[in-house]
This record gives C-alpha cells, structure tokens and sequence, in this order.
C-alpha cells in the first residue's frame, strides 16, 4: 500500500490535496482502490453541488461492487474530473495523480489524518 | 457455441405459431416498419438445439449444489409447476368476467391469508413483480402514510451497512434520501448509531433479519421501539424469512410492511428474466395505501375491488404473475403448518453444520451460531497464499459446485457467503465441504492453479473488467 506524504485521509479512503485554504482536490487513495479492485465506472456530482462531510457525492463501481464516495470537506465542487469519470481504472493505476473533484470555498474540513495515522489506520482495519 | 443468428440460413423456416383465428387487420401504412425485422431463419429442430446448448452451459438448483448467500437457492418442488398447469389455472385471461374464475381469486385470497399469517400481516399485495418492487411498493406506502398525516419533512430511510442494495436504490426511487447507519462490532445493528440517526425527519427504516450476516437482530423490539418513537415505520425486507418462518412472525417483532421474495422462501424459480412476485404485507392501519385491484370476498364471492380511495394506485397491468403466487402457495400447503417452521430450521441446521466444518480452516468473520447463512472471509488465506475469495469461487466452477456469494457483505473483506438452504442433504453438504477443504490445502501448495481456475468450464476465467467497461448488448449483423 502506497500513501502520499504531502495529502489528508480521510477514514472513508479519499485524499484530500489542499490547492489552498479553501480549495482542495478529493480522490480515493491506494488501499481503496486495492480493496475494491478494477474499476469500470463513477457516479459523479455536477459542477456547482454542495458536498459536505461524511456525506456521499458521488458512487464508484468495481467488479466486485458499488461504493459511496464520502466528501472529506463542505464545499462546492467547482470542477469535475472528466478523463476519470471516462477512464476510472486510472485510480488502480495512479490513485493520487487521479482526482476526482475538485471544491472550492470550503467552509469546514472533517476529521483527516496524516498520512502516517492513515497507513496505521487501515493497517488496523485489516 | 453459436449465437441464434449464426445458425440463421435466409428461406429456413418453422411453423410453431397455430394459424390465426381473427380476422387480420391490416395497419395503416405509417403504422408498418419501414424495415423488415431481421429475426433468425431457422427450422424448429435448430431452435430446440439452440435451447438445448444454452441450458447445458447454464448451472441450476438442479445441476449441482448452489449455496449463493442471500438468494435461499431451495429446490423448486416438481409439484408446483404441475399446480400452476392446471388447464383451470393456466387457461384464462385476466379481463376474464369474475365469475368465471372464482377458483383463480380464491386462490389468491388463500394466498392472502397464510402469507400474512406467517409475516404477521392483516393485509397482502400479490402485484409487485418482483422483490425491489414490492420494495418500491412499501416506500410508497410508508411516503404515504406519512403525507396523510401532514408530516412531510420525513425524508429519510435508514438502512444498515449490511442491507442489500436494492434497500438505498428503491428508497431513493421513492423519493427518499437514504441514511446508512454502520454495524457494531458483533456485525448487528449498533443502537447508539440508530438513535443518533433517526429523529423527526426520519421516514422509516428497512431491516432484513435475520441480517445477511446470518445473524439475528436480537434487538429488534429495541430496534422497533426507537423506530416508531422517532415517528418512522419498519419496514422488513424479506429476503432472509427463509430461518424464521413460521417461527418468528416479523409483525409480532414491530415491523409495519413487509415484501416476501417468494422465488427464495417460497420456492418458485429464480430470475431468467421469467415472471417473478414481491408480495407486499402491511399492517392494518396502512392497508388503505395498498396497490389496487386488491381480492376481496363477500358471502363466498370472490372479486377485485378498486374503490379505495386513498390507494397508492397501481404498481403493474392486472394482479400480479399469478401462477408465481400459485406456485407458492402450493409449496406453503404442500409443507403445511408443521412443515414451514421445520423447512426453517433445517435451513438453520444446515447452515451451522455447513460452518462448524469449515472453521477450522476459513475464518468466520462474525463466529457463533448462525442462521440460514454465514459469512467466511478468505482474507487470512490471501495474505498466506494469494488466493483470493474470487480465484476459491472460481475453482468450485470445476468441481460442478456453484460458488458461494462472494465480496459481500461489504463490511467484511474477502467475504464468502455461503447459504446451504434446507433442501440440502447432510450427505451434499459434507461432498461441498470435502471440496472446500481441498481447495483450502491446494491454495497453499498451488496457488497457482488457483488463479487459473475454472479450467473444465465452456468458457475460462471471463474478462469482467472489459465486459462492464466495454459491453457488446446487442448482436452485429453488419
């Protein structure tokens, strides 16, 4: 399992990448992508949807099942990821170069973890 | 083996259809297809080969044992498919004038009855076409209910983390925003998560139990009570009734509706895309919201009755797939009052056997005595070996077993989920766990062989990922 040392986990499995105080790009890390397997579809949010904390914005369909993707922040998605909603095996491939939304004027952050807490994290889960 | 398209030759052709005894009508040009229908030309021998070769490429409940968790794969009696072809049943027409099939509404007035004796219902829907849909049907009900008495900001259904996914996708079908609440850690509803998650926007929450764990909701009056405190129905999905027939009665437990998959604990067939039944019960106090026609009966006349007015409408054209519901109640009077609840804990009996025996080499995720199912995770085996819950399912395709369900429930990792049904011998069950037990040591000294697997079947390992992310749906003829 890979983590990327500069990015937020959430307990969920998406990464938070901070653009800056208010502006972030959400994906689903390594373990998620692991645990579900190929993936060959997403769900995805419009442009301009609120997203708010631990509340699914969008589903992600692996061979095996479909998941909810949990925002890990309050905001508004300002952009949505088009070459991954067309190609989301680029998250088995590259989690952490794959976003999948894009929010802006985020007003709270949920509880996230480094990502030493976060390797402990799933470390326990299995 | 050939598609029917391939086995088309143009100027082959077989008389199957009885001649016409209308008079033809002839459509109006702009009415009539502008192209001629590309159907295969083939001789009646050809279609029955055809037929022939898709069946034998096929596994059934009566190829081999079929332990798929959470889909109840009981052998269908031979008996109720000769109930249902009866002439007097088989032979009408559902615009038929009523009294000339009293025998057809009696039956389902039957049906009516001993289902809702065995859910604890007053009321029963035979309409619903199969299980989501009568899912559909009981939201429907619940929004209804809810609106008749004003109370309009419940909008949420709660499910738990273990339901199936029919439960969130007909919830929001029906207009709700559905609200999953995690397990606790003996994999059965966490209370503390259901009351901070129900409150007064809380429409009702759906609940199968026992849950697809295998476990029982022990604390399902607890569970009922929070529930209808916070003002929202119970709603019982029944796909796990199978254990607790005509033992536990789900409306003596406090659930308000019910669906019954009567292709699972009712033993008519599965799936096919042939016609299926999600019998919708409820409770006194919501049978106004029943789908019409309903069958009621006065002074030993039988007929459908419309005229309620504060009915949900109608969920499909005419009743339902009666000779579905037929099928159903033929089993239910063929095992009889003592015969359901022993058809259940055989299901029960089964299922422990079928666990105690493989424990000592999977790992049960949520150990204890189960219910009509439990749930091995194959995870231990895959850190020790590489094999996957996937490559063990795809091995028990050689040994002319169908695999268990396999990567659910989602809460438990490499999951298997093995349901044995009460239609199983001691004798199948020990063949099936001499095989896992097999495939368990082959896992550690051949993994290999494994990840090849299935290598006797007509077609190998499928290539799953390209047939969801670049599906072929239709024949090219081009």
């Amino acid at each position: 399992m890979k983590v990327d040392k500069d990015i937020k986990y959430s307990k969920t499995h998406e990464w938070v990448k901070f653009l800056d105080d208010t502006t972030a790009l959400i994906g689903l890390t390594d373990y998620a992508q692991e645990q579900l397997g190929d993936l060959v579809f997403i769900n995805m949010p419009a442009e301009g949807d609120e997203v708010s904390c631990d509340t699914p914005f969008g589903d992600i369909e692996s061979v095996k099942a479909v998941s909810d993707i949990n925002s890990p922040v309050d905001g508004i998605v300002a952009e949505v990821n088009e070459e991954i909603a067309e190609n989301p095996e680029n998250i088995n491939s590259d989690p952490y170069g794959s976003w999948i939304i894009k929010v802006s004027n985020i007003t709270e952050i949920c509880d996230l973890m480094d990502a030493d807490s976060y390797e402990r994290f799933c470390q326990e889960e299995a | 083996m050939k598609l029917i398209f391939e086995r088309s030759t143009p100027g082959l052709s077989c008389e199957v259809l009885p001649p016409c005894d209308v008079e033809p009508y002839e459509l109006k040009p702009e009415q009539r297809r502008g192209q001629e229908l590309r159907l295969p030309e083939v001789t009646e021998g050809e279609i029955s080969r055809h037929y022939t070769q898709l069946e034998s490429q096929t596994f059934g409940v009566n190829s081999g044992y079929y332990p798929l968790g959470s889909c109840t794969m009981k052998y269908n009696p031979k008996i109720n498919d000769e109930i249902a072809g009866l002439p007097g049943f088989s032979d009408i027409h559902p615009l038929q004038p009523a009294h000339t099939v009293q025998g057809c509404l009696e039956a389902l007035h039957l049906a009516e009855r001993l289902f809702c004796e065995i859910t604890g219902m007053d009321n029963m829907t035979f309409q619903p076409a199969a299980g989501a849909h009568g899912e559909l049907a009981g939201l429907i009900m619940i929004k209804k209910y809810h609106d008749s008495r004003q109370d309009e900001k419940r909008n949420k259904i709660i499910v738990p983390d273990t339901a199936h996914g029919t439960n969130p996708a007909s919830a929001t079908m029906a207009g709700f925003t559905s609200v999953s609440i995690s397990s606790g850690s003996d994999g059965l509803v966490d209370l503390e998560a259901l009351k901070a998650a129900a409150g007064e926007d809380t429409a009702g929450l759906m609940l199968t139990n026992p849950n697809t764990l295998g476990l029982f909701e022990k604390n399902i009056v607890e569970i009922a009570e929070i529930v209808h405190k916070a003002g929202g129905l119970l709603y019982y999905d029944g796909a796990n009734l199978n254990p607790v027939m005509g033992i536990v009665r789900p409306g003596d437990t406090g659930f308000d509706i019910v669906h019954l998959n009567l292709h699972k604990t009712f033993s008519t067939p599965h799936g096919g895309g042939g016609p299926g039944a999600g019998p919708v019960g409820c409770k006194a106090f919501l049978s106004k919201f029943l789908p019409v026609p309903r069958v009621e009966e006065k002074d030993g006349k039988f007929y459908f009755a419309s005229d309620y007015e504060d009915t949900m409408g109608s969920m499909k054209a005419f009743y339902g797939n009666f000779l579905i519901v037929l099928r159903a109640l033929t089993y239910t009077l063929t095992l009889g009052r003592k015969g359901i609840p022993e058809a259940a804990k055989s299901a029960v009996l089964n299922a422990n056997y079928m666990m105690k025996s493989l424990e000592d080499l999977f790992q049960v995720a949520f150990p204890g005595r189960c219910m009509h199912e439990f749930v091995l995770t194959a995870e231990p085996l895959k850190k020790k070996t590489g094999v996957s819950a996937l490559d063990i399912a795809k091995s028990l395709l050689d040994h002319e077993m169908h695999p268990p369900t396999v990567y659910f429930p989602q809460i438990v990792h490499e999951a298997l989920m093995i349901e044995p049904t009460d239609t199983e011998s001691k004798q199948s069950i020990d063949e099936a766990v001499k095989v896992y037990r097999q495939l368990y040591e082959k896992a550690c000294t051949d993994p290999e062989a494994l990840h090849q697997a299935p290598v006797k079947t007509a077609v190998r390992r499928l290539d799953e990922v390209t047939a969801a992310r670049k599906p072929i749906l239709r024949y090219n003829f081009d």
